[in-house]
């Protein structure tokens, strides 16, 4: 590299740091977001910019590269001017995502993970994008593109290859379908139906006094939407009294002081999961498309019951097409002054920032988001310490799902008891759910608790013969026909919104395979046990995929499952071995029907295992070949 | 038992506040199986050997407080299954032909296989395909031997004030990384009188020319079981 193009370089990268230090204050916790904006600038991270940033924020130079190598989204080595990522969850696959690879592989002269010659263009695959409803998709530069099909692709390509800008590529391209089936209390809580009007919730919190808007919220019985059901005004309570000790109570509403100019020393923190990496979920998505407005009220309501005066919206890179959209509507809250300082003319001060992620599911799990959020690797804590008492830089945080402040603004609305009316006793409320596969009409349906699987399979239109439901996610539970009367409810089937559905056509072990890959690659690699386990049992199910498996390496996926669950650090581990687990258990027989019928299966491929030696001695004839299985057959 | 006090496989064990049940148990001269921890390092809690159940949860005990009235499970037939499982994942993960090691018998991990009775690897293999780093006159790194304990990176950022490490990668691609300009530990500023030089549970980094300076056989752990005073 010649020195000028080197100075041209450093003046452009400091340019992305110098913007992004002036959006966000200059801080080593803007780490991430500085390099987001890079990768999205130069398709990898390149040295300069390590380099020039190592300096500028002191952070060591290793700590950079393991940053850039921990998160999927960012490189270290150069990928194409237009980067495809290809959504590989399971609904993709079923929708026939490998076609759509193969079509741009041969169409764009390239091949899965590698660079493309002229460096023009490279194809990857990703973890769920979110989109299942409307795949295959992709993230083209890291925008989302839905519906992909030939004639979407050879557009694609032909822009590609003209070398046309992404915001000079046709809208339809980018264009996100909502698909709402069904609404209940949660979607009608806008201002199309009259049920919503800006600022209302947060005028309501003050007439009424905080102390009993966080008993309306108690009364509603509102838990977490994100999965773990915690009961919100708990963890709202605890947040709160962790900052002041002894007669907490009394000081409910003590109001954050701090300018927003130093918000690094800001006591509390009000933080909103909108990471929703559970692969099959997509109803974040749509609540940030349509009800940013309520949510972002809903996060002010918090940061007042707690006395915080710093928010963020940590979104998911996947998402970063509604970043715009988002920073406008947190714009419109400010000039209302529903956001900022002396929110409605009280002595409150708050505001929040997005952070994007970069391509972790862990980082959905509350500790490694704040990791993230502080600029390091989404690694879980340890714990306790929980959030509630040391979150963001140590401070107290409230960490909850964009639906969960939804619910809590609209109950401050409207109140708890009208709320706990709807649903079940222990789980008060509705639950959005994003219904995808083998159905007439996939899309997002909200229902009260206490909904039976079977009506969702009716009113969606769910193929007559089923193999089953995989309920919250891959790490959550498959259900087969026996169990469709079960409930949806955190005492029945929890779910964090996540309900695929497959056809008798499909193959139990295309699924398992396709969840078990996702653990292990999302995997943080953190502790032994999940680290070492889901790979060990990828490979162990791919043998049995093959159809290499034999009765002894049912034994073992078993064994390594329990393993995983109940020796892992965080609830990544504790569930990646759900897909084995749970199938393992309901369909023994499809298990039994796909082993080999013999006594004794190697552990890895014999004959493979020779390669090297038959390289070397340049022998390939019928003696350098090991038959695997040859007496027994 | 009083309010400062909790029990270990039923024996009374006292506590003080803000100790987890590894330093109890320490002080108290129980052993509880680890690799990721050093009592002169804040606690890791990622190797998960020390894994015991408390009131029938099975926790880190390096990071877990103990609390008053807790029931901790530490030696139980379970545990230790649990455990021999854990430590053949690392050595399956890693490459650990010990014969063929200047660590083996002052080695952590292969003393604590042995007082896990580990006498087979269970597993298969991942042959990892790991850097060697020789390019230090003094020191050595290899990480076909890491177990990502990260005691070296604590020892250089929290004991030597260098940061000279730190870990790369996500799940099984994690990988140890060099704060130098060449990737490499030459131009590391790293030297023997470093803590991280000698912190390593395994022959992951080593110090040159002292590999047999004490004859195989004469080895801590050739002559005792890894126990609570092998932490000096
Ligand atoms: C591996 C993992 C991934 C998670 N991903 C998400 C997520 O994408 N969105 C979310 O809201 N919660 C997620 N959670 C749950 C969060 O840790 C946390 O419980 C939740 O954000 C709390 O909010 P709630 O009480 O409103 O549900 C995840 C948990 C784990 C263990
Ligand atoms: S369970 Fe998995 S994801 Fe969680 S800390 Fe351990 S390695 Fe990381
Ligand atoms: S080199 Fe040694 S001390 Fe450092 S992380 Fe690896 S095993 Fe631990
Ligand atoms: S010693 Fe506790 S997790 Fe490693
Ligand atoms: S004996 Fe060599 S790594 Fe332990």
């Amino acid at each position: 590299m010649t020195t000028q193009l080197k100075n041209i370089d450093i003046a452009a990268i400091t340019r992305v740091v110098d913007a992004n230090f002036k959006r966000n204050g200059q801080s080593p916790h803007q780490l991430l977001q500085i390099l987001v904006q890079i990768e999205a600038e130069y398709h990898h991270i390149p040295g300069t910019a390590i380099e020039l940033i190592a300096k500028t924020l002191s952070i060591p130079r290793a700590s950079i590269i393991s940053l850039i190598d921990f998160y999927s989204f960012l490189n270290l080595t150069p990928q194409g001017n237009y980067v495809i990522l290809i959504s590989d969850s399971i609904t993709d696959r079923m929708l026939g995502n490998q076609l759509i690879i193969d079509l741009f592989c041969k169409t764009l002269n390239i091949t899965v993970g590698k660079l493309r010659s002229d460096g023009r263009v490279s194809i990857k695959t990703t973890s769920c994008t979110g989109l299942c409803e409307q795949g295959p998709a992709a993230l083209i530069n890291g925008y989302a593109v839905p519906h992909l099909n030939a004639e979407r692709v050879a557009e694609i390509v032909h822009m590609i290859e003209a070398g046309t800008p992404l915001n000079q590529w046709p809208a339809h391209l980018f264009q996100i379908d909502n698909n709402v089936k069904q609404r209940d209390i949660l979607l009608n809580y806008s201002q199309e139906s009259g049920q919503y009007n800006e600022g209302d919730a947060l005028k309501t919190l003050f007439d009424r006094g905080l102390q009993k808007s966080l008993d309306e919220l108690t009364t509603s019985g509102l838990r977490g939407r994100g999965g773990a059901g915690f009961k919100t005004s708990m963890k709202w309570h605890f947040c709160h009294e962790s900052y002041t000790t002894g007669d907490a109570d009394d000081n409910l509403g003590l109001i954050c002081d701090v300018k927003p100019k130093d918000r690094d020393d800001c006591d509390r923190v009000v933080v909103c999961n909108a990471d929703e990496g559970e692969p099959g979920t997509f109803k974040d998505r749509l609540l940030l498309t349509t009800h940013a407005h309520q949510l972002i009220e809903g996060m002010t309501i918090c940061a007042a019951i707690i006395g915080a005066c710093r928010g963020f919206i940590y979104l998911r890179g996947e998402y970063r097409y509604l970043y715009d959209s988002l920073r406008q509507v947190l714009d419109d809250h400010r000039k209302q002054n529903l956001l900022g300082d002396s929110i409605l003319g009280e002595q409150f001060n708050f505001d929040i920032q997005i952070h994007l992620g970069a391509g972790a599911y862990i980082c959905g799990e509350e500790s490694a988001l704040i990791e993230s959020l502080e600029g390091h690797r989404g690694i879980p804590r340890n714990r306790p310490p929980f959030p509630v008492t040391q979150g963001y830089l140590n401070k107290p945080t409230v960490v909850n799902n964009v639906e969960t402040f939804i619910n809590a603004a609209m109950i401050v609305d409207k109140g708890g008891d009208w709320f706990a009316e709807h649903g079940t006793e222990q789980s008060a409320g509705t639950k959005l759910l994003s219904i995808s596969g083998d159905c007439t009409s996939p899309g997002i349906y909200e229902y009260p608790f206490g909904i039976t699987v079977r009506e969702i399979l009716n009113h969606c239109g769910a193929d007559p013969e089923l193999l089953g439901v995989q309920v919250g996610g891959p790490s959550g539970t498959f259900i087969t026909s026996d169990e469709f009367e079960r409930q949806i409810a955190f005492e029945d089937l929890a779910s964090g919104g996540s309900f695929i559905i497959f056809n008798s056509s499909r193959c139990l072990f295309d699924i398992v395979q396709n969840f078990t890959q996702f653990f292990s690659h999302e995997s943080c690699g953190f502790c032994t046990p999940c680290r070492v386990g889901t790979t060990l049992l990828t490979r162990l199910f791919d043998k049995i995929h093959e159809g290499h498996g034999s009765a002894g390496d049912l034994v073992e996926l078993e064994e390594i499952g329990k393993i995983i669950k109940s020796a892992s650090h965080c609830g990544l581990g504790q569930t990646a071995a759900n897909p084995i687990l749970t199938t393992l258990h309901r369909l023994p027989n499809l298990y039994q029907m796909q082993l080999k019928q013999i006594g004794f299966e190697p552990g890895f491929d014999l004959d493979g295992a020779l390669d090297t030696a038959r390289r070397l001695t340049h022998r390939d004839d019928a003696a350098a070949h090991l038959a695997q299985r040859e007496e027994m057959e | 038992m009083t309010e400062s006090q909790f029990t270990i496989d039923g024996v009374i064990v006292a506590f003080t506040e803000g100790q987890t049940i590894m330093e109890a148990a320490s002080a108290a001269n129980i052993y509880i199986p680890r690799l990721c921890h050093h009592p002169d390092f804040k606690p890791h809690g990622s190797c998960k050997l020390c894994t015991v159940n408390v009131n029938g949860r099975n926790c880190s005990a390096c990071t877990f407080p103990a609390a008053f009235g807790q029931q901790v499970l530490n030696q139980t037939t379970e545990l230790n299954n649990l455990r021999r499982r854990i430590i053949q994942m690392l050595f399956v993960e890693g490459n650990h032909l010990c014969p063929a090691c200047e660590k083996s018998g002052n080695c952590k991990l292969q003393a604590t296989a042995y007082q896990l009775q580990m006498v087979d690897s269970h597993f298969p293999h991942f042959y990892r395909d790991s850097r060697v780093d020789s390019s230090h006159p003094d020191i050595m790194l290899d990480r076909n031997r890491c177990i990502f304990c990260t005691l070296c990176v604590r020892a250089s950022r929290d004991i030597d004030g260098k940061d000279l490490f730190a870990i790369s990668g996500r799940g099984i691609n994690k990988h140890l990384v060099i704060n130098s300009a060449s990737g490499e530990l030459h131009d590391s500023g790293m030297t023997i009188t470093d803590r991280a030089a000698d912190i390593c549970p395994t022959g992951a980094l080593l110090i040159k020319r002292q590999g047999f300076s004490i004859p195989i056989g004469k080895r801590i752990y050739d002559n005792h079981e890894i126990c609570e005073d092998c932490d000096e």
